[in-house]
């Protein structure tokens, strides 16, 4: 045996490249796979946005503008953003929570399988809901809102999705890691209703209280939304480098919290 | 026959390249959790190419923990942890073996088939499909949903993980807990024969009966060190020399429902047990003749005798009672 494995590891580096592509990719697909056929997942995940923006954005603002902004495009920002931090926050903060509960992790970590390509499939998954989520709202609003879209604008949605996605995927494996996984679907909802709100994902930050705008500053939500906004012409406050500032800054914290986390939970496990 | 078949076989590797012959080593192992439990202290435990190694002990003895730190998964506090003569945690290390974690539960909605070809895609060089199907006898539940199977089948399933990459070290943390008599002698079968093919299995069990079946050597620990380690039948007659020490071929226990409480019986001569559970009192002697005669003219009224010699299990409960 000890024979046989020395021409396999001297014969690795020559597929070893497409070998761990392979793992990758299968990885990837596999946790899309898993999300999807979680029914409680997808359906809300997918079906909160849809609602809401199909009530508040469609439905009660029909066909309005104010000083010359579709309300109906406006809020496909917020909405936009409200479907890609859920998708992050439930699909990873959740998701692997459960993983870490029933010991899945573990055995994935015994095995020879790369972290990287855990997270990265983990990501990669959210950001293809989120992508999902985006392209949905996007529809609706192109056909019942008589919202006027530029390809341009609709591909730099897309690309902010891919990004956007991450600074909540950081946060939702803090969350994975600091909180059981009985109770982190309802702490998940804790901090996304309120964050949501608070960011101007539902109604527009201007015309939220004054201490509310300011405190706004710290939420990533805030900034995404308005990265979102500004695809459109529609930011409010701050140049787009502020918010960027704002993301990157939301994303290290993150990283931080849940790498402390992470210590902990090794040394008590 | 079949094990002084093994040792020729093995012997010839051992001799080509001498590290081979101990596969995995953990040396004076200490593990403390971050709330203060001591869970090993200073274990000493090395496995060799092609052999089956049981590790026994009651709940909370520190095999999990054990199973966890050749694996990895956690780090010691100190001592050592070597595995193919490297750190566990490397890639190489971990290419080559597999494991069956005791809470391993694998995500509900993906197929038996999907879980399997994901984790024989971690490997260089995997056990083919059909092969780890049939090892963990799982032909016609590839395609249901892991979520969908009893907890025999998802037993079988994570055992076929363990094997997906044809994995020269084998670790399974109580590998038959839930299953039947029938799977579970199937499973033994399963790993007898990993370890004819020079494949090196440690694993955990409550189940003496399984470790008497199946290994070639039996450690057993209690309180994260280890009382005795030997064959099987080293085990036995060690647990019968526990107390005793040389008198252990006399070693009896004795069962009876007596009037005469656990002290008294503590101080007759050769009783070096003794409890109380409901009516039944059970010591054990190592001068049960004297003993027995002593009690029946204390106790007029004693029934219900019975005098037996030392399963496994007495060895095993003795050698984990009042040790370490």
């Amino acid at each position: 045996m000890s024979t046989m494995s020395v021409p396999a590891s001297a014969l690795a580096p020559t597929n070893g490249f497409a070998r761990c592509v392979g793992i990758y990719l299968r990885e990837a697909r596999y946790e899309f796979l898993r999300l999807f056929r979680t029914r409680s997942f997808s359906l809300s995940v997918i079906g909160f946005p849809v609602v809401f923006y199909l009530f508040f954005g469609l439905i009660m603002n029909r066909g309005q503008n104010i000083e010359n902004v579709s309300v109906a495009k406006y809020m496909l920002a917020g909405y936009a953003v409200f479907g890609m931090v859920g998708a992050a926050l439930f699909g990873i903060g959740v998701g692997l929570a459960s993983e870490l509960s029933a010991g899945w992790l573990e055995l994935k970590r015994a095995s020879p399988m790369p972290p990287a390509a855990y997270l990265l499939a983990k990501c990669t998954s959210a950001i293809a809901f989120g992508i999902l989520i985006v392209s949905i709202l996007t529809l609706m609003g192109v056909t019942m809102g008589h919202v006027s879209l530029t390809v341009t604008e609709y591909v730099r949605m897309i690309g902010l999705t891919v990004v956007g996605v991450i600074p909540f995927a950081c946060m939702g494996m803090a969350l994975a890691l600091l909180v059981p996984f009985s109770s982190a679907p309802g702490i998940a909802n804790m901090i996304y209703m309120p964050m949501s709100f608070c960011g101007g994902l539902w109604i527009p930050i201007m015309m939220l209280p004054k201490f509310l705008q300011q405190f706004a500053l710290l939420l990533p939500t805030y900034h995404l939304a308005q990265l979102m906004l500004s695809i459109f012409g529609y930011a409010s406050a701050g140049t787009a480098s502020n918010h960027w500032f704002g993301l990157l800054g939301f994303t290290l914290l993150m990283l931080g919290i849940a790498s402390i986390a992470f210590r902990r939970h090794e040394q008590n496990s | 026959m079949s094990a002084v078949l093994q040792f020729t076989e093995t012997s010839h590797p051992q001799s080509a390249n001498d590290s081979s012959a101990t596969v995995a080593a953990l040396t004076g192992l200490t593990k403390r959790y971050g709330n203060g439990i001591l869970a090993l202290d200073n274990l000493s435990l090395s496995l060799h190419r092609g052999e089956i190694v049981a590790l026994l002990g009651p709940n909370g003895a520190g095999k999990s923990t054990a199973v966890k730190l050749l694996m990895g998964l956690s780090s010691p506090t100190a001592g050592v942890v070597s595995i193919f003569g490297a750190d566990p945690r490397q890639a190489s290390a971990r290419l080559r073996t597999g494991v069956m974690l005791q809470v391993g539960r694998a995500p509900d909605v993906l197929r038996v088939c999907e879980q399997i070809e994901l984790f024989r895609g971690y490997y260089r060089n995997p056990m083919p499909y059909a092969d780890l199907v049939k090892a963990a006898s799982l032909e016609g539940i590839e395609k249901r949903m892991f979520g969908e199977l009893s907890g025999g089948q998802k037993q079988r399933v994570l055992f076929a993980l363990a094997l997906a990459g044809d994995p020269d070290l084998i670790f399974l943390d109580e590998p038959t807990v839930g299953l039947d008599v029938e799977s579970r002698r199937l499973m033994w079968t399963q790993i007898r024969s990993l370890a004819a093919r020079g494949k090196t299995v440690l694993l955990t069990t409550h189940y003496l009966e399984e470790a008497d079946a199946l290994a070639h050597r039996i450690v057993v620990i209690n309180k994260g060190r280890i009382v005795c380690a030997g064959t099987p039948a080293e085990v036995k007659s060690m647990g019968a020399s526990v107390p005793g020490a040389a008198t252990n071929r006399s070693l009896r226990i004795l069962r009876c429902v007596t009037a005469l409480p656990v002290a008294t019986l503590l101080n007759l001569r050769g009783v070096t047990q003794a409890s109380l559970e409901g009516d039944q009192t059970t010591l054990t002697s190592t001068q049960p003749e004297s003993t027995l005669r002593e009690m029946l003219a204390l106790d007029q009224t004693l029934h219900s005798l019975e005098v037996q010699s030392p399963a496994l299990e007495d060895a095993f409960l003795a050698l984990t009672a009042d040790l370490a």
